[in-house]
Formats: structure tokens, C-alpha cells, sequence
């Protein structure tokens, strides 16, 4: 029974004798092995840490077992959220949609609008029109958003409602609601087509191309950020940008967004602005900085006749690159606090260095997140065994593979496109390493494994405020060695704890 | 702040919310949003509202679908039984690990709740269809899980769209096999929100655990006369286990959880018990339905929120039974009584008067009412994201004031509802919860516990005391506003 005096939540009450009673009491109406035949379940977990195993669990051709992956839409609602005063809106069944908030609100710690039109069984048969034409209305004259980007779920991608005749009718029938002056971006995002990265990729084209008005070329450079989750990274980009002055706009801001101030709520939170979403296509030059998350959206640059660039400012070659590129498009030498930030970067890389060398690590995540990360680890020494992408497109292994031929271990660096995480925890009892860098869904394989987890990715539900940090650029950069390195001295304090036993090494200094 | 004015003031709050919007839209939502008063006996639901209806376009709604509602509550926690997410890879990701259905297992040998088993669809599947890939899956689920104890289909949207038969798959393998595989056609387009899903569901529960040899060895089970049944009960944070106490400390035997740290064996167990306790009446009153009809099994509600309506209900229980456990009980509510006292005097003081809005589920709206009242707190507002008529029916019983009442509310409504009526705590879900607290405003979780809880029972009450109490008692909400603000005024 709970103490008045010191009232302890779940953690603690069900470990007291009298609810472990119950719980053993419960185990003979039970039918899990745990309950039945506990040796098995013992035997069998020793089982699966097996090269056998493992053979058995890489050959999985038609399952998927914990992926490291979502679903187009969610990528669309990214996008669109980059925009000032932009309402996501899918068009399809509301749960989709339900999950897409819980999802970024759960990471971010932030409110995440978007609407759905709520398609049903009726939508399925006769098509989503109607929903339309009412969704669109009502979401303008409740949310009044100066722009609505439209995304699609599976059920009307599978039913092929056609968005570009569905919106025209909705315009019509809106009463002056819908004016022709406001903007209704759609894009196709089938959740059984690609993944997150795709539905980010097909939206922004979208805002592009259906916004975007060419006409006076300009002296204006692009950067698409990409489905970049880390709301620091987005700042410090444009900083580094700003530091060679005006000339580069943000296609795609959503820092504000999931980061707003306390005090008061605002549905929507800063963002490019639709003036310069329509510019866009007159710019000399664009950059995406998640060239595997942008694909599609980097072919009109061909159309627009710009400058096409491709950087991945995370980690110190990566950064570098992105700087020397400004420097070289805007003809300005690069400035004195960036070479400064380089400078402090790579003294803290030369003072921690020797933590992080050689040790392995296995990682996972988005195949752009994974360059720069791979990058910047074998920036310092370590060793990638373990580069897992399940959303890898065509062109990412062999790219991957190359990279880590750059890496001295390189025998023993391993990529691993299209896996899943079950797949991950094979190659960790087999070939172990000594930590891992990934999202939440890591967090079990700590567990099973024992190797301590740095959590560094998508989606993070449960360490707070990572994501307010950058991981990008020379500061950003200084985050990633900061979290590592300490992350590392953690365990070797862990290990060298024990009293009279091992704490000689447990060391005041590191 | 008078009955009357809080009347006046909740009804004034309904027109100007309805007002904004275009005008069938407004006739739409004026019938799902109400004022109830707990001496109004004329009204058909609380409120008048409307409820289970489909949800108007483009407004945000905070409703799940089918899917969520099968795979999501119902079947999900069953944990020694693998649930495939059958369709494309989205549903599976954005549904793991996160409604908190704590069990006991070795996660990945034995047990499975908390991974994501996906068919992962992809445009050939959606174009060939996917009863091969699913017959594979089935197969290679069997070779790395061989200790599972059955298999689920929950089907996502494209499934029922492009005619695939997943009962044609489960009936074929299930037959060369003898295990237990059960299509569920828990498609997200169905219905109206997830109440469907609990719903079909059910039914697959009625069909594949009742009505077909499971394998599980229910007949060397003995029966006793104190055999209960908890039905809806989904473990969150461990409240199935902290209402399982107190029932098995009154001398009656807990046979089965359903669904929170469930196994098959106890579902299959479940017609042989005396009694079904039903806690969420919404998501699994068809399935105590079906078994009071076909075992005659009588069932009955009950509410484990709060110590006053824990108590009631501990009695209500008892006099299913004899005396015996009547007397048992009387003791166990004497033996809490004291802890509740003492929760009580050191957590009334700091919430007594303390306004909450409420918006959960199809149970919680209504249930949590009494916890919030025994701590002092007044419920001004409630509602539910798919709740049916007989819930609303049955929230009068439960309201102590005038409350404005509002179906499926969507951002817009509760934004502007909690602006106009200033709660002191608003009580909801993940999606709504920044934007209240950017406000200042105390939040707390209701699906969730806020990562905290178990809520159920006399130990969890303790909790739920301990948790508004922070919310509201804490001083991070008095930083809001920065100190030259305050000169200013």
C-alpha cells in the first residue's frame, strides 16, 4: 500500500512484495512461455544471438521487424510546416493524421497543426470530393492559413482521387473563400511508395514548382534543409549563411515552428515566407543540404537554369565544404567567426580524440543524417561497424561503402541498406561494438545488448531538448564530440566503479 | 463562481464558437456540443450532443481510426501473440511503444508488444496485392518467434481497398498448421474514429478465440465461485495490476486481464469465469455482450478513478458474491481508508476549487470526474473522441455541475472553450498538450498518465493526487511572464 508520506509511482509500487505476489499469481492463468516453460524462453534468447540466427534474420525476404523508417505523409507535413502560416492538410483518414502530430509533437515537445478532410468508407466508394470542398473551406475559415499544402494517404492515393481537379472545385465552390491568390500546394505521398524522406521531397517540389513564379533572375542562393529534425541545425545553417551576407533564403523553415516561446500560442511560428517561396525559382544558385531527401525537388534547377549544390554540413569536411561553397557563390572571403568556430571545433576534436578512437559504433537513420554522422566519426578515429539505412535509395550503399573505405578499419565497416532494426540486433550480439548512435527505437536494443545508446536522430521521445541543439556546422559539430565523448567517459565510469575491485581506473581526470 | 453564471457563461462559449464557422459546418457542430446539468433527466445524452458521427472536414479533429482502435488498444497488448501491421510501413511506426500497455516478458522471445511487425507495402504489393507477401511473413515470423502463440492481420487502409483476403490467408495456413491466425479487417477508413476498431475487434475475439480450438489448455482449467474477469482494462502504466489487487485482496480470483498484459490463454479462459468486470464500457461491451449471451455470464460496470467511486464499485462487485466476500470487501475498503485520508488532507488543500477541462477517450471523460471531485476539483468541461450515445447517457451520472459537453472537439473548439472558460488544468492527450501549456496552463496526459501512474485503484489514487498536484502547484507556470512585464502593468 502507497505511504502518504512518500507516494511512488509504477517504477517502485510494483517491485513491493505484496504486487509481485500478485503478478506470480497471475503467471498460472498465463500462456507465455515466461509463464509455462521460463527454460525455454531462456534457451531461445540465447538462440537468437546466434550466427545461426542471425543467417536466418538477414534472409527475411517479406517481413519487417522494428523499422527505422515512416510513411510519406509525414515528410509532406514537415514541409509544409516550413512555410509562414501554412496549414498541413491530408487528404485522406483522419488517423493518419492523429498519428502524424503524435508522432513530431512527441519528439519536438511542441504542437504540430494539421488537418485532414477525414475520408470514410463512403470517400473510399464514390472518391474524396466532397471532403474536399468542405475540408478546405472549413480549415480556411477557422484556421484562416495564407497557404494550404496538400498531401495525400494511401487510401486516396489507392482510390486515385485527382488533387489538381478536387481543389479547382473546391475553389469554386468556396464562396470567395479559397481565392485563386491564395496557394493550395499538392503533392502525391503514397505511404507504399519510398518513405518519410520522399513525402518531404514530393511536397517541397510542390511548393516549388506550383508557387515558385519565375521571372527576374536574381542574386538570391537557395538551401533546402531537408527533413532535418534538429531545429538548431536549421539556426546555425543560417547563421553560417548569414555570415556572407543577405543572399540566402531558407526554403523550409520550421525552427520556429517547433520551437515556440512559453507565455503565449500561436498556431503558426515564423517560417519562409510565401513572397519568398515565390522568388525561389529566380535564384542563381540552390544548395540542398539532404540530397537523398531532395531528388526530385533538385531536378528543377535544371529548369530554373541554377546553380545545383549538394552539401552535408554535418561533421568538419562536411561543414568546411558547405563554407567554401558560400564563400565561392557569394565571392566573399570566408569570415573571421567562421574560421574562429573551425578553429574551436577542431581544438575540442584534438582534445577529445583519444576517447572516441577506435572505438566501433553501430548507426542508424536517414541515409543524408548517416554521411555526415559516418563522416564526422571517421573525422575522429572511430570506427563505423555497423551503418544501418532502411529507407536507403538507390545510390546511398555504394556511396555509404566508399566513405567508409576511407576509414582505416575499413574491413571491418559495414553497410546495411534496406535492413531493419531486428536485422541491427543480430549484428550486435555478433559483432558487437562498444556503442551505438540512433533514435528512441534503439533504446530496446541497449537493452537486450547491453551497448549504451547516444541519441542522435529521429524520431527521440524520451531525452528532452536534444533536437533544440544543432548537429550541423562547426558548433554543431561540437555538440555531436560533446555528446559522444561524455557519453563514453559515462561508461567508463560505469565500468570502473566497482570499489576495491576496479575504481583504481575510476579516474578524477580524463 | 455560481451555477448560473457558469451556465450562462458555458452556453455564451458554445455560440460564439459555433459562430466562426461556415454554415454547414455550425449545423453540424452545434449538434455535438452541449451544456448538461446533473438534475437534467429530459435530455437523451448529456448535453443533447450527437456523438459517433462523422467528423467534419478540415477542422483537426483529434480522433485515431479503426486500425488504432484494433491493433492500437485492443489486440495490441495481447503480448504473447505477434500483430502484424498489414499494409504500407507508416501505422506500425507511429503506433509503437507509445500507449504504455506494461506487461511482463521477455520482449522479442516470448512476449511482443512494444515491437512493430510490418508487411511494409510497396507499390507492386498495392498493384498485385499482398496475400503472398503476407503468407511469407506469417512463415518467417514463425522461424525467428517460434515461441509466439499466434498471430494477428491488422489491416491498414490499402487491404480493404484493393481486395486482398486475409481470411482466406489465415484460414489456409492456419489449417496445414493448427496455429492461431487471426485476420482482422480493422481497415482505418472504417467507421468514424477507432470505436469501430474496438468494435471489429470484438468480434475477431468472439470468432477466433471463443468460437475456435486455440491450443490453449482451458480444460484442465478448475473453476472456483470467485472467478472474475477484468475486461478493458488496458494496463496503462500498470492500472490493470493495481485493480487486481484489490479485487484478489476481497477473495476473488482474477482468471484474465483483458487486454493489458493479457495472454491468450486467459482470453480463451474467459467463458468459464462467474463475472466480467467491465472498466471501459466503450471499447469492450461487445464482447461482455456477447458473453452473457452465450455463457451467460453476467457483467457489470465499474470505476476503479478516485476513492469515492472505487469504493462504490468495490461494493457494487461484492454483491455479485456471498457474504464472504462481502465482509472481505468491507475490509479492504477499511483497510485503504486510512491512506486515502491521508492523501487526501495533504493534497485537498492545495487543489480544492481548482477548475479542469476534460477531453479523452470513449471511458475517461466521464470516469475521472469522481478522482478530480474527491481532491475538490470541479469539472467544468468534458467530452470524448468517440464516444456512442449510451456514454453521454451515462455521463450525467457522473457530472456534479453544469459542464459544457463537446464530441470529437476539435483544436479550434477546445483552444477557444478553455480562452473563455480559464480552467485551471486541462486534461487531455499528447497533441493538445503544448499548446495549453504554452499558455501557462497545467496539462496533464489522460491517455498516458504523462508517463506516470498506475491511476487505478486506492494506490493509484495516490499517484493521481500526487501527479494534479504537481501540475498545478508547480512553479515553473508562474515564469511565464518576465519580470519587466510585470513592471510595465
Amino acid at each position: 500500500m502507497q505511504e502518504v508520506e512518500k507516494i511512488v509511482n509504477g517504477k517502485d509500487l510494483f517491485q513491493r512484495p505484496e504486487y509481485q505476489e500478485v503478478l506470480e499469481g497471475k503467471k498460472q492463468f498465463e500462456s507465455s512461455y515466461g509463464a509455462t516453460n521460463p527454460e525455454k524462453v531462456s534457451e531461445v534468447a540465447e538462440w537468437t544471438k546466434s550466427w545461426e540466427y542471425r543467417e536466418k534474420n538477414l534472409a527475411r525476404e517479406a517481413l519487417t521487424v522494428n523499422p527505422a523508417k515512416a510513411c510519406q505523409p509525414l515528410g509532406a507535413v514537415m514541409a509544409a510546416l516550413g512555410f509562414e502560416n501554412t496549414m498541413p492538410y491530408v487528404h485522406g483518414s483522419h488517423g493518419c493524421v492523429a498519428y502524424f502530430r503524435s508522432y513530431f509533437t512527441r519528439h519536438f515537445k511542441e504542437p504540430t497543426p494539421c488537418v485532414s478532410d477525414s475520408m470514410t468508407e463512403d470517400a473510399a466508394v464514390f472518391g474524396g470530393l466532397a471532403n474536399m470542398k468542405d475540408g478546405l473551406k472549413n480549415c480556411k475559415a477557422i484556421y484562416n492559413p495564407d497557404m494550404i499544402a496538400v498531401s495525400t494517404t494511401c487510401m486516396a492515393e489507392v482510390i486515385g482521387d485527382d488533387l489538381n481537379a478536387f481543389i479547382t472545385a473546391a475553389r469554386e465552390e468556396s464562396e470567395g473563400l479559397l481565392p485563386e491568390s491564395m496557394p493550395i500546394p499538392y503533392a502525391h505521398t503514397p505511404s507504399f511508395v519510398g518513405s518519410h524522406i520522399t513525402g518531404y521531397d514530393n511536397m517541397m517540389h510542390s511548393f516549388l514548382s506550383q508557387v515558385g513564379e519565375q521571372g527576374t533572375k536574381t542574386n538570391k542562393i537557395n538551401i533546402i534543409p531537408g527533413f532535418e529534425t534538429y531545429i538548431g541545425s536549421l539556426r546555425e545553417v543560417k547563421k553560417i549563411a548569414a555570415a556572407f551576407g543577405d543572399d540566402c533564403v531558407m526554403i523550409g523553415d520550421h525552427s520556429d515552428q517547433w520551437d515556440m516561446p512559453a507565455g503565449d500560442y500561436q498556431m503558426f511560428s515564423g517560417g519562409t515566407t510565401i513572397a519568398e517561396l515565390k522568388d525561389a525559382p529566380n535564384a542563381k544558385a540552390t544548395i540542398s543540404l539532404q540530397k537523398y531527401t531532395t531528388k526530385k525537388t533538385m531536378k528543377l534547377t535544371k529548369k530554373w537554369k541554377q546553380e545545383k549544390l549538394e552539401l552535408n554540413p554535418i561533421g568538419l569536411k562536411g561543414t568546411d565544404e558547405f563554407v567554401m561553397a558560400l564563400s565561392e557563390l557569394t565571392g566573399k572571403e570566408v569570415p573571421a567567426e567562421l574560421k574562429i568556430a573551425r578553429g574551436r571545433f577542431v581544438d575540442a576534436m584534438q582534445d577529445s580524440y583519444p576517447y572516441m578512437h577506435g572505438k566501433k559504433f553501430a548507426i542508424w537513420g536517414d541515409p543524408d543524417f548517416l554521411l555526415g554522422m559516418v563522416s564526422f566519426l571517421i573525422e575522429m578515429g572511430a570506427e563505423p561497424t555497423h551503418v544501418l539505412c532502411h529507407n536507403a535509395p538507390s545510390g546511398w550503399e555504394e556511396e555509404m561503402r566508399a566513405l567508409l573505405d576511407t576509414c582505416p578499419a575499413k574491413a571491418d565497416c559495414h553497410v546495411w541498406a534496406g535492413k531493419d532494426l531486428w536485422a541491427m540486433r543480430s549484428l550486435l550480439f555478433t559483432e558487437p561494438v562498444d556503442f551505438m548512435i540512433g533514435n528512441v527505437y534503439g533504446k530496446e536494443l541497449m537493452r537486450d545488448t547491453g551497448i549504451p545508446i547516444i541519441y542522435i536522430g529521429f524520431p527521440i521521445f524520451d531525452r528532452h531538448h536534444l533536437h533544440r541543439y544543432s548537429i550541423s556546422g562547426y558548433e554543431g559539430g561540437l555538440n555531436l564530440l560533446t555528446w559522444i565523448t561524455n557519453k563514453i567517459l559515462d561508461k567508463l565510469d560505469e565500468d570502473t566503479k566497482q570499489i576495491a575491485k576496479t575504481d583504481y581506473f575510476f579516474d578524477a581526470v580524463r | 463562481m455560481g451555477p448560473e453564471t457558469l451556465e450562462a457563461k458555458q452556453k455564451a462559449a458554445v455560440e460564439e464558437v459555433l459562430a466562426k464557422y461556415p454554415e454547414k459546418a455550425r449545423k453540424n457542430r452545434a449538434k455535438h456540443i452541449g451544456v448538461g446539468s446533473p438534475d437534467d433527466n429530459t435530455a437523451k445524452t448529456c448535453g443533447g450532443v450527437r456523438s459517433n458521427k462523422k467528423t467534419v472536414p478540415g477542422v483537426m479533429s483529434q480522433r485515431g481510426c479503426a486500425y488504432a482502435g484494433s491493433k492500437g488498444v485492443v489486440w495490441g497488448p495481447i503480448k504473447d501473440m505477434i500483430h502484424i501491421s498489414h499494409g504500407p510501413i507508416g501505422c506500425g511506426q507511429y503506433s509503437r511503444g507509445g500507449r504504455r500497455n506494461y506487461y511482463i516478458g521477455t520482449t522479442g522471445v516470448d512476449t511482443y508488444v512494444t515491437m512493430n511487425f510490418s508487411t511494409d507495402f510497396q507499390e507492386k504489393d498495392i498493384v498485385f496485392g499482398g496475400d503472398k507477401k503476407l503468407e511469407q511473413c506469417i512463415d518467417e515470423i514463425n522461424e525467428l518467434f517460434p515461441l509466439n502463440n499466434g498471430i494477428t492481420i491488422q489491416s491498414e487502409c490499402p487491404i480493404g481497398l484493393i481486395g486482398d483476403d486475409i481470411g482466406a490467408v489465415a484460414r489456409t495456413k492456419s489449417k496445414a498448421t493448427g496455429q492461431n491466425l487471426i485476420p482482422v479487417n480493422c481497415e482505418g477508413f472504417r467507421g468514424v474514429s477507432q470505436s469501430l476498431g474496438h468494435h471489429i475487434a470484438n468480434d475477431a475475439v468472439r470468432d477466433y478465440v471463443f468460437d475456435k480450438p486455440t491450443g490453449m489448455d482451458t480444460a484442465t482449467h478448475e473453476v472456483t465461485d470467485y472467478d472474475v474477469a477484468i475486461i478493458g482494462d488496458y494496463n496503462i502504466g500498470g492500472d490493470a495490476w493495481s485493480s487486481r489487487i484489490l479485487l484478489e485482496e476481497m477473495g476473488l480470483r482474477v482468471v484474465a486481464q483483458w487486454s493489458g498484459d493479457a495472454t491468450l490463454k486467459e482470453m480463451a479462459l474467459t467463458p468459464k469465469v462467474k463475472l466480467n468486470l467491465l472498466h471501459c464500457y466503450r471499447s469492450m461491451n461487445y464482447i461482455s455482450r456477447h458473453m452473457e449471451k452465450e455463457y451467460g455470464i453476467p457483467w457489470t460496470e465499474y470505476n476503479f478513478f478516485g476513492p469515492s467511486q472505487t469504493t462504490k464499485s468495490l461494493r457494487k462487485i461484492a454483491t455479485f458474491f456471498d457474504e464472504s466476500i462481502q465482509k472481505k470487501c468491507e475490509e479492504v475498503i477499511a483497510k485503504y481508508q486510512p491512506m486515502i485520508d491521508g492523501v487526501t488532507a495533504k493534497y485537498k488543500p492545495g487543489l480544492e476549487g481548482k477548475k479542469v477541462m476534460l477531453f479523452v477517450g470513449g471511458l475517461r471523460p466521464r470516469h475521472v470526474i469522481g478522482a478530480y471531485e474527491d481532491l475538490g476539483m470541479e469539472v467544468i468541461g468534458t467530452g470524448y473522441e468517440f464516444a456512442h450515445d449510451d456514454d453521454y447517457k451515462r455521463t450525467t451520472e457522473e457530472i456534479f455541475r453544469s459542464t459544457i459537453i463537446y464530441d470529437d472537439v476539435n483544436e479550434y473548439e477546445l483552444e477557444a472553450f478553455v480562452k473563455k472558460l480559464q480552467p485551471d488544468l486541462v486534461a487531455s492527450g499528447i497533441k493538445e498538450k503544448y499548446v495549453f501549456q504554452k499558455m501557462g496552463l497545467p496539462y496533464r496526459q489522460m491517455h498516458s498518465w504523462d508517463y506516470s501512474g498506475p491511476y487505478h485503484g486506492y494506490d493509484g489514487f495516490a499517484i493521481f493526487a500526487k501527479d494534479m498536484d504537481l501540475a498545478i502547484n508547480s512553479p515553473v507556470w508562474s515564469h511565464s511572464k518576465a519580470p519587466w512585464d510585470k513592471a510595465a502593468n
